[in-house]
């Protein structure tokens, strides 16, 4: 019996080798390395130059307005998304008539397939003066400015990333036994706290999910606050290119993506928390 | 005349630029452009005479591949069609947006370039940081001292010896929508004025330390190249002050000035030229007070996988019949007399393109040091995360 469980302990360890050996070059090892460099000195051009300080991370507060943007933005961004997925996946999964649901799944993922680059660009066109401000011109409603706000970033966050709100709630709630609906109805619950008490407790899974998914990607965001805040709402993902292309300074560079990843973990893990809690059971897997 | 003896006469300056704005709307054909121009022949015979350096430079092997790197709206394509057509070497265009972009690729290693584009105030830094080569001139025999203005030259050199050599030369400015903006405007001082009153949410500024910081420094009465710790200061406080009051911090202006979202950024030459030519209300102004005068070079990287590929599109590129289309394309200003000569006058004669000596008294190149100054570009990263 002994050489089976060994047998199995091997089996079990080949089979984890590969993705623990990607795991570990591809992020640990990167990670270490980042951790190192955060400690140097700033090139007298630039870059890199081995030695140990501490300064960059006391310099943290010099981008504290990147810190506060996207520890306020992701986080309200993230709720807009929750607040349109949550009925939409709803629809989908539980009021769609199911011959066309594949349809609407689908109609939902198609604008995934086209770059994110390329679809923010279309928004700076509707929301620019040749777009929706000159129809509101039309009937009288002059020199309106939509690009370039903070709306303009929240709604192409909110744009980005409601996909990937939609899909987590949509397959938790799918997965949702009507059954209990039907018992809930036959005790005399009316639809409304059915959806109370039965399925939205059931679907919160899905929902932390959808959130931390949402939040944490959101949390490294640069391109949509470039494009359609005009590169004056700064983000932490700005931040960092501007410290690595332009100011060229790799060690505070660093500093920065160290306490962006470690913030990432805490967000992980408070939503791994919440969920466990409601769920009542340790296995859930949030990404 | 019929159309044959039409077609084989030569092309006059206005004929070739209508051709030439026929093929960039799209309505003709390369081929027929090419035909039409005389351009085709000329790339036969160019090839043909090409051929003695050619059959040197296959005997050092140019193999099937080159990548260049440079900015964004700056080469004909043709050209780099031109050069795979007459040498079996494809070219793959790396695109960038600053210097500081370039640079930081370079000093990571391994960036794949055989030739790029850097501007002037960067050169002593690559020669200091040993990224690039001292250029082997015998082999770019096109290149010809003689005709270049040494005022474009000189920056490619670094203790007698040449490491780069000039592309073109040009401004920075800055362009106005004057149908928008009344108020008459000549200097930089009137341009930060105007940003906070009569164009307020409608003025763009570079999303690049040198000029933004620059050419506040300039509106102060300070030099474009500061770096004095009060001078930066009072440059600050500036900028922090007009923020709120910005479109937007972008170099890639072009499409906000075109579709009236931004009535006044800065801007360069090239950028000002295609502006006011396909929209004649914005206006490219260079400040009364100062600002920037620059010339892009080519360079070839210490690392470059394809040197001698590298060298052959060189000298390509420093072919007059060559670097005339470029400069049709590009809109900014050459720096040999030689393609000057051979430019239609419509270019020659624009004071955007070709500004009067006057007007360019006042402005300054860009110093290294200017670059590499850690606390420009502190300050920069703090005006943006405000």
């Amino acid at each position: 019996m002994a050489s089976l469980d060994t047998r199995k302990k091997l089996v079990t360890a080949a089979l984890i080798a590969p993705a623990a050996l990607w795991l570990f070059f591809f992020l640990v090892l990167p990670f270490i390395a980042m951790v190192g460099f955060s400690f140097g000195e700033r090139g007298a051009a630039g870059g890199y130059q081995p030695g140990f300080t501490l300064e960059h991370y006391a310099n943290l507060g010099a981008r504290s307005m990147a810190y506060v943007n996207t520890l306020t933005l992701a986080p309200i961004g993230s709720l807009l998304c929750l607040l349109i997925a949550y009925p939409a996946a709803y629809y989908l999964a539980v009021k769609s008539n199911p011959n066309h649901r594949l349809l609407l799944v689908s109609l939902v993922i198609i604008p995934f397939w086209t770059s994110l680059l390329v679809r923010t660009y279309a928004w700076m066109y509707i929301l620019g003066s040749r777009g929706i401000p000159n129809l509101l011109d039309m009937i009288g409603i002059e020199n309106v400015r939509m690009l370039n706000t903070p709306g303009a970033v929240l709604l192409g966050i909110v744009y980005g990333y409601l996909p990937l709100m939609i899909m987590p709630i949509y397959v938790s709630l799918e997965k949702l036994d009507r059954r209990l609906l039907e018992a809930s109805a036959d005790l005399g619950a009316r639809p409304i706290s059915t959806f109370f008490s039965v399925t939205l407790p059931l679907s919160l899974p899905g929902v932390m999910t959808g959130v931390a998914l949402v939040t944490i990607l959101l949390l490294g965001e640069y391109l949509i606050p470039q494009l359609l805040g005009g590169g004056k709402v700064f983000f932490l993902g700005n931040a960092l290119v501007d410290l690595f292309l332009q100011s060229r300074n790799w060690p505070f560079g660093s500093a920065i993506a160290v306490t962006l990843v470690l913030i990432v973990v805490i967000v992980l893990m408070i939503a791994m928390r919440i969920a466990w809690r409601v769920s009542g059971t340790r296995q859930v897997d949030l990404v | 005349m019929s159309r044959k003896e039409k077609d084989n006469s030569l092309i006059t300056p206005e004929r070739f630029m209508d051709e030439f704005m026929r093929l960039k709307r799209g309505s003709v054909s390369r081929r027929h452009f090419l035909g039409i121009t005389g351009l085709g022949l000329a790339a036969t015979v160019m090839g043909g005479a090409m051929r003695p350096f050619g059959s040197m430079a296959m005997a050092e092997d140019l193999g099937k591949q080159m990548s260049i790197a440079t900015w964004p709206n700056y080469h004909d394509p043709a050209t780099f069609e031109a050069f795979t057509a007459a040498t079996g070497v494809a070219v793959e265009v790396n695109v960038f947006g600053s210097n500081e972009e370039m640079l930081a690729k370079l000093q990571a290693g391994a960036s794949g370039w055989d030739l790029f584009v850097p501007t002037n105030y960067t050169i002593s830094t690559y020669v200091q940081l040993g990224l690039i080569d001292e250029l082997d001139l015998t082999k770019v025999p096109n290149f010809s001292a003689a005709t270049e203005n040494p005022r474009f030259t000189s920056e490619g050199k670094v203790d007698g010896k040449t490491f780069a050599l000039p592309k073109n030369w040009g401004t920075t400015g800055f362009a106005v929508n004057t149908d928008k903006i009344k108020k008459p405007m000549a200097s930089w001082k009137d341009f930060f004025e105007v940003a906070m009153t009569e164009a307020d949410g409608r003025a763009m500024v570079h999303d690049y330390q040198l000029t933004t910081i620059g050419n506040a420094l300039v509106s102060l009465g300070y030099s474009f190249n500061s770096i004095k710790p009060e001078e930066l200061a009072k440059a600050e406080e500036l900028l922090l002050k007009v923020k709120p009051h910005l479109f937007a911090i972008n170099s890639d202006y072009q499409p906000a000035m075109r579709a009236g979202d931004a009535w006044l950024t800065m801007c360069w030459t090239n950028d000002g030229a295609q502006l006011n030519r396909d929209v004649p209300d914005i206006a490219y102004i260079l400040g009364k007070d100062g600002g920037e005068i620059w010339t892009d070079y080519y360079a070839i990287p210490k690392d470059a996988p394809n040197k001698a590929a590298g060298y052959a599109l060189l000298n390509f590129l420093m072919d007059p019949a060559v670097a005339v289309k470029e400069h049709i394309a590009n809109g900014a200003p050459a720096t040999d007399s030689r393609v000057i000569d051979l430019l239609p006058k419509e270019i020659t004669s624009n004071k955007i393109v070709y500004p009067d000596e006057a007007a360019l008294t006042p402005l300054e190149f860009g110093a290294a040091v200017t670059l590499t100054d850690p606390g420009r570009a502190e300050l920069m990263a703090r005006f943006k995360s405000a």
